[in-house]
């Protein structure tokens, strides 16, 4: 048989390109032993099949600072002290030493970089340290409110562990995993218009699905209807829609993915809506959403007119927490470790 | 049992891989051998466990009993046979049983002097089976991750698997093994409604042959792959889903443990546009 110059050319392009496809793709395999965890009953399927090279890499990242060691009190409250303490609206209650060391502990936790605008310079007017003229000293405060209210309201899910500053922002100004309206990629226009905030890949998307990239505007909305699920055998109006339940579905890929853990850490998937079948950690879930939602419209929007533009999402808005902002990839934030117990100042109802 | 009247000329000495002539008779229409013994022994044993594992569960409801493997801190050692030993002995009857079925077709085929295609068949979906039961359970350390044997519970296991790796369509082994399952029962249809069409012409017509059956993919795709070749196809479609399907599960823990999604990002990540 003759083979022709043009097919043995096409054979040939054909092989070099699935060769450099193929390489890609084998590269990323993972391989035994795992390290898994039962779930459920025997049998059911749910467990927690972890890879220990990748845990060992996720655990160097997820370290919790050594706290400041604790100081001895002066004696003296911030409010008491108005002549080196002016413009201390939300922490005069402390002790001078106390509110001192969550000051220099905030500034490791938050802006440790060296410069001109870093350390306690990032908030503070160093001339003037009362001085609300830096933006950032505004946020902060409004931060520390709004970490007093996580740790005071919502026990239902951070529990005794609680939260500081150190939980979201590992050492950056801005923390790593937030969002904000994404309205997606410019998009051709006539009948190309509308890809329904779904259908693209890549990052930005949760776990990298190609379900709807924003689940986040409308599912942690304060009276979101999260839950798709028809309560009846047969379809009757109680479920939702198919763009509906895959924008949950992406919610719940998001909160897979933030906290490291598969669908069924919180869920039977037999009946995902079932309560009874579900594990306990689907009820601090629950009050995770709530605290989310609450957190995003009582403290982060309304900070939007005192964010510059560079700070906000392309659609103007403030950037906000989603679960991966605290988790950071690990079912407890920085494994259970809390630091909120050495700031006691933290845990306490503002005033 | 009645026997045909040409079947006894098939009914020959030999061709047996173990025992001799010994197992080497029929019981009425069925060719026993040695691993027609075994496939019983096998089969009955386990068929008894499950009937006991029934007895000492919870319910008599046939969707609801439910033969759980152990735990996973039993990893692969013996576990008591009320909490999943049974599994445990169950499986082997499964395996010997199904292995044992695969082996007395081999001897026939022998017999017969054709080919081992249907043994060689049957073994793909014993190794789907004990990919899911002993492969993977091995790779992963603990008899635990293996499927329960029940209607319900052992669906179950599978939406809950699929569930580990947060969307299971993304499984790219998934994927081929479901392309191919469809494509297998495209071309049974296309096959079957084919010799069906030649072999049923309207009235007074006579019954047409290949010869048709070819000329009618000819005219429509402009290609008929011919009598033998679309048996060759529909085995290859066939073997090949249930393979990928063994792959899907088997690369599923043991070689990737984040969500199926997120393998495509090799996709992504190509240094083309990356």
């Amino acid at each position: 048989m003759k083979i022709s110059a043009t097919a043995l050319t096409a054979a040939l392009l054909g092989t070099v390109v699935t060769v450099l496809l193929v390489i890609p793709m084998m590269l990323q395999w993972e391989r035994p032993p795992m390290v898994s965890e039962q779930l459920g009953y025997r049998g059911l399927g749910m467990e927690q099949v972890t890879n220990p090279r990748i845990a060992k890499t996720l655990e160097a990242l997820n370290q919790a600072p050594v706290p400041d060691d604790p100081v001895d009190n002066d004696g003296v409250l911030v409010k008491n002290d108005p002549e080196n303490y002016k413009n201390v609206q939300v922490l005069g209650d402390l002790d001078t030493a106390q509110f001192n060391r969550l000051m220099n502990s905030i500034t490791t936790w938050v802006a440790p970089q060296e410069g001109d605008n870093a350390g306690c310079a990032y908030c503070h007017n160093v001339e003037n340290m009362a001085s609300d003229e830096v933006y950032t000293k505004v946020v902060a405060r409004r931060m520390i409110q709004m970490t007093r209210t996580i740790n005071t309201k919502y026990a239902s899910h951070v529990q005794q562990t609680g939260v500081t500053c150190y939980t979201c922002h590992r050492g950056q100004p801005v923390p790593a995993n937030v969002w904000s309206i994404n309205p997606g990629p410019k998009q051709a226009g006539g009948m190309a218009a509308s890809r329904n905030g779904q259908n693209l890949g890549g990052q930005s998307v949760p776990a990298y699905s190609s379900l709807p990239y924003d689940p986040f505007t409308t599912l942690f909305a304060p009276d979101a209807k999260i839950r798709v699920i028809a309560s009846t055998a047969l379809p009757g109006g109680t479920g939702g829609t198919i763009q509906a339940t895959e924008k949950t579905y992406a919610l719940m890929m998001h909160m897979s993915d933030g906290l490291g853990v598969n669908c069924t850490f919180c869920h039977n998937s037999r009946i995902f809506s079932n309560w009874e079948e579900s594990r306990p950690q689907r009820v601090t879930a629950w009050h995770g959403i709530k605290m989310v939602s609450d957190v995003n419209t009582t403290y982060m929007d309304p900070l939007a007119p005192v964010f510059p533009a560079n700070r906000k999402g392309p659609m103007g808005d403030v950037l906000k927490t989603n679960c991966a902002t605290c988790h950071n990839g690990i079912n407890k934030p920085l494994y259970g470790f809390s630091m909120a117990k050495e700031y006691p100042e933290l845990s306490v109802p503002n005033p | 049992m009645a026997m045909l009247s040409f079947e006894k000329k098939y009914r020959v000495r030999g061709g047996t891989l173990i025992g001799g002539d010994l197992f080497d008779f029929w019981v009425g229409p069925f060719y026993v051998g040695f691993f027609g013994v075994l496939t019983a022994f096998f089969s009955l044993l386990g068929t008894a466990l499950i009937v006991y594992g029934a007895a000492i569960g919870p319910t008599w409801n046939l969707w609801q009993i439910n033969i759980a493997p152990p735990d996973l801190s039993y990893g692969l050692a013996l576990a008591p046979l009320k909490q999943g030993g049974l599994w445990q002995i169950i499986t082997i009857c499964a395996t010997g049983a199904f292995v044992s079925w695969a082996l007395r077709e081999v001897e026939i085929c022998r017999k017969l002097g054709i080919g081992l295609h249907v043994p060689i068949a049957f073994s793909f979906a014993i190794l789907a089976f004990v990919t899911l039961e002993i492969i993977r359970p091995v790779l992963l350390g603990a008899w635990g991750h293996a499927f329960p044997y029940g209607i319900i519970s052992h669906l179950d296991w599978v939406s809950n698997v699929g569930y580990q790796y947060l969307h299971f369509h993304y499984n790219p082994a998934h994927m081929i093994a479901i392309t191919l399952f469809f494509t297998c029962t495209l071309a049974l249809a296309m096959h079957g409604g084919l010799v069906l069409s030649a072999t049923n012409p309207p009235k007074g017509e006579v019954v047409k042959t290949a010869e048709h059956e070819n000329s009618f993919f000819r005219d429509h795709i402009g290609y008929s792959i011919g009598t033998l070749g679309i048996h060759r196809l529909g085995l290859f479609l066939a073997l090949g889903a249930v393979f990928f399907s063994a792959v899907c599960i088997v690369i599923s823990g043991p070689f990737w443990t984040r969500g199926w999604p997120e393998w495509w990002n090799w996709w992504l990540d190509l240094p083309i546009w990356s």
